[in-house]
């Protein structure tokens, strides 16, 4: 069964803007996507619609199978969803928030404290317990907001912008959490910044731009599509020039380290045999930016300069 | 962090379809009730001594030192007239402050969005609010008739009319508390009714004078106030005099309430105010 089906979905506010201009998307089952896209591509907008925060002008949601329009409750059951904006009530506590959010989900108030210290001790908040959220730092509220998602304990946790303005530890950690989380059988959908954070958390991908979605596979399939890939090699000798490499692109960046363009399917073997017949030495290697990152900007501007994929 | 720590899907994190859908309302109104009621205690400084100081003044000022000079009004001392009107004030300013401000701070921190993601239906919703507002009425309406007791000999002559009529006038006042919390946009927005509306309509409206004090033309058109029926049925219920007809008093109270409860359904349903 498909934990999400999106079908022809518009939205036009009321300013004429179209956020939405007849989005497909169906996510399986225990799946975890990402949504990626530039800002004011229309994914808080998607989401607001799924999370009926957003009234939609035309199209289907359906979740586990129950249409948003017609089992509006039972759809909305199985949803536990992460803001973009901090949205906690600043003058309540943080066992309160949990306790209260599991009551609007129809858990009593007995297993709700169960499961708000369950859940706070999961993102490391238990300390915190009876601290007034506006006193949380940013991390510590975004944290509280992913365990206030989780403590009606839903079927499809979505998570818009999860770990902005988090420090890189907790990140981590995070990252950790929703791997587990996912591995429970919670299907979960992301949106990011940090492409980095979806290549490594996600096994599909929908990119967005514009209310249309331009990409929509698996990860790996859309890795693949990159037909070219930058590695920075540090090496052991100083260089002045671009060493002579048949086949590859050299630039020198500074006189330890050079850049080098690998066409897809190149393979880095002959790389490394050229650069040892000239006596270079390689002491670590890295890749330029981030592949997933090299794709959107490319599949972005590709479609603004007219030439869809 | 161990995997053991999270549930399973289908375990118990499917609470609500496995409660059933009125379990699942019933519980989230014990919620919203329980979360709205220790509001009211958490900032009783702001909800629940103000309106006691303010009506030991009026008690103080109209009552003994006016009062004395007057002497009866509708064949009851002056202080005594006043108090069932006095009690009615604090119940529609409360029962109103508190549903706006309760509902429009959350809007206006989007944690009602807490709300609005799960199941509960808008009918919830909305009795949730009513309840708070209710409870902060009658809670300040017990203290200013503590209040009223040092300074009159209180009776209640018909206490199933008394009862009914407050409790319905809060629960008309939180519904039109919680309408003007759903149109506010800013903070000015919700201070334009309470004193352009409410204020001028409550005082205008019996609390401390027969309408047979007004010549015809002003009786008639203090008729068209819909809290002199208000005042004036509670007043019945206390005192046992009004000006007006219970039967017209209730009926007004009632339309009233079924007017707004259906509005605030429909506005609520419609995402007016809380959805774009």
């Amino acid at each position: 069964m498909d934990a999400l089906v999106l079908n022809g979905l518009t939205k036009v506010y009321g300013n004429g803007v179209a956020a939405l201009k007849g989005i497909d998307l169906a996510v399986p089952e225990g799946d975890f996507c990402a949504l990626l896209g530039p800002n004011g591509a229309g994914k808080t907008t998607a989401i607001g619609i799924i999370t009926s925060l957003v009234n939609k002008t035309s199209g289907k949601v359906s979740v586990f199978g129950h249409d948003l329009d017609t089992e509006r409750e039972a759809a909305k059951s199985c949803i536990g969803v992460v803001p973009q904006e901090v949205n906690l009530n600043m003058f309540e506590n943080c066992v309160n928030t949990l306790v209260n959010q599991a009551g609007y989900y129809g858990v009593t108030r007995r297993v709700a404290r169960r499961r708000a210290e369950k859940y706070l001790r999961l993102l490391h908040l238990w300390d915190k317990r009876k601290e007034i959220t506006r006193t949380l730092s940013g991390g510590m509220k975004r944290r509280l907001m992913i365990a206030r998602a989780l403590v009606h304990e839903p079927r499809l946790l979505i998570l818009d912008e999860p770990t902005a303005g988090v420090d890189i530890e907790i990140r981590r950690s995070m990252w950790a959490l929703m791997r587990e989380i996912n591995a429970a059988g919670v299907t979960i959908i992301l949106t990011t910044h940090y492409l980095e954070e979806a290549e490594h958390l996600c096994r599909n991908i929908a990119i967005i731009d514009e209310g249309t979605i331009i990409e929509n596979d698996s990860m790996s399939n859309v890795i693949r599509k990159l037909q070219r890939e930058a590695f920075v090699l540090s090496l052991q000798e100083r260089v002045t020039e671009a060493p002579a490499l048949d086949g590859y692109t050299v630039r020198v960046r500074n006189d330890r380290e050079i850049e080098v363009e690998v066409e897809k399917g190149q393979g880095l073997n002959r790389l490394f045999a050229a650069l040892s017949a000239q006596s270079l030495e390689v002491s670590s290697m890295r890749t330029k930016t981030n592949r997933l990152e090299e794709l959107f900007i490319r599949l972005v501007e590709d479609r603004q300069a007219g030439h869809p994929q | 962090m161990s995997r053991s720590e999270v549930s399973a899907p289908g375990e118990p994190m499917a609470a609500a379809p496995a409660r059933g859908l009125f379990m699942v309302n019933v519980i989230g109104l014990g919620t919203i009730t329980h979360k709205e009621i220790r509001r009211v205690l958490r900032i009783w400084i702001q909800t629940i001594v103000p309106p006691a100081i303010t009506m030991t003044l009026y008690f103080i000022i109209f009552g003994s030192l006016i009062g004395s000079r007057i002497g009866e009004m509708d064949g009851v001392p002056y202080t005594t007239f006043i108090a069932p009107g006095l009690i009615m004030m604090a119940v529609i300013q409360n029962s109103f402050g508190n549903v706006v401000s309760s509902f429009f701070s959350s809007k206006l921190q989007q944690h009602l969005e807490e709300m609005l993601v799960s199941p509960l239906s808008v009918v919830t919703i909305v009795i949730g609010f009513v309840i708070g507002g209710v409870a902060r009425g009658l809670l300040v309406a017990a203290l200013v008739t503590v209040v009223a007791m040092f300074f009159t000999d209180l009776r209640v002559e018909r206490p199933l009319v008394t009862i009914s009529v407050i409790v319905l006038v809060a629960m008309v006042f939180s519904l039109a508390g919680l309408l003007n919390a759903i149109f506010a946009k800013n903070f000015d927005d919700i201070s334009i009714i309470p004193t352009f509306v409410l204020a001028p309509l409550t005082y205008l409206g019996g609390v401390f004078f027969s309408i047979s004090l007004l010549t015809p033309f002003w009786q008639n058109v203090a008729l068209a106030n819909p809290i002199l029926y208000m005042v004036n049925a509670f007043r019945y219920g206390m005192l046992g005099a009004s000006d007006i007809p219970l039967g017209i008093a209730f009926s007004i109270i009632l339309a009233a309430f079924v007017l707004l409860f259906g509005l605030a359904l429909a506005l609520l349903h419609r995402g007016t105010g809380i959805r774009s």
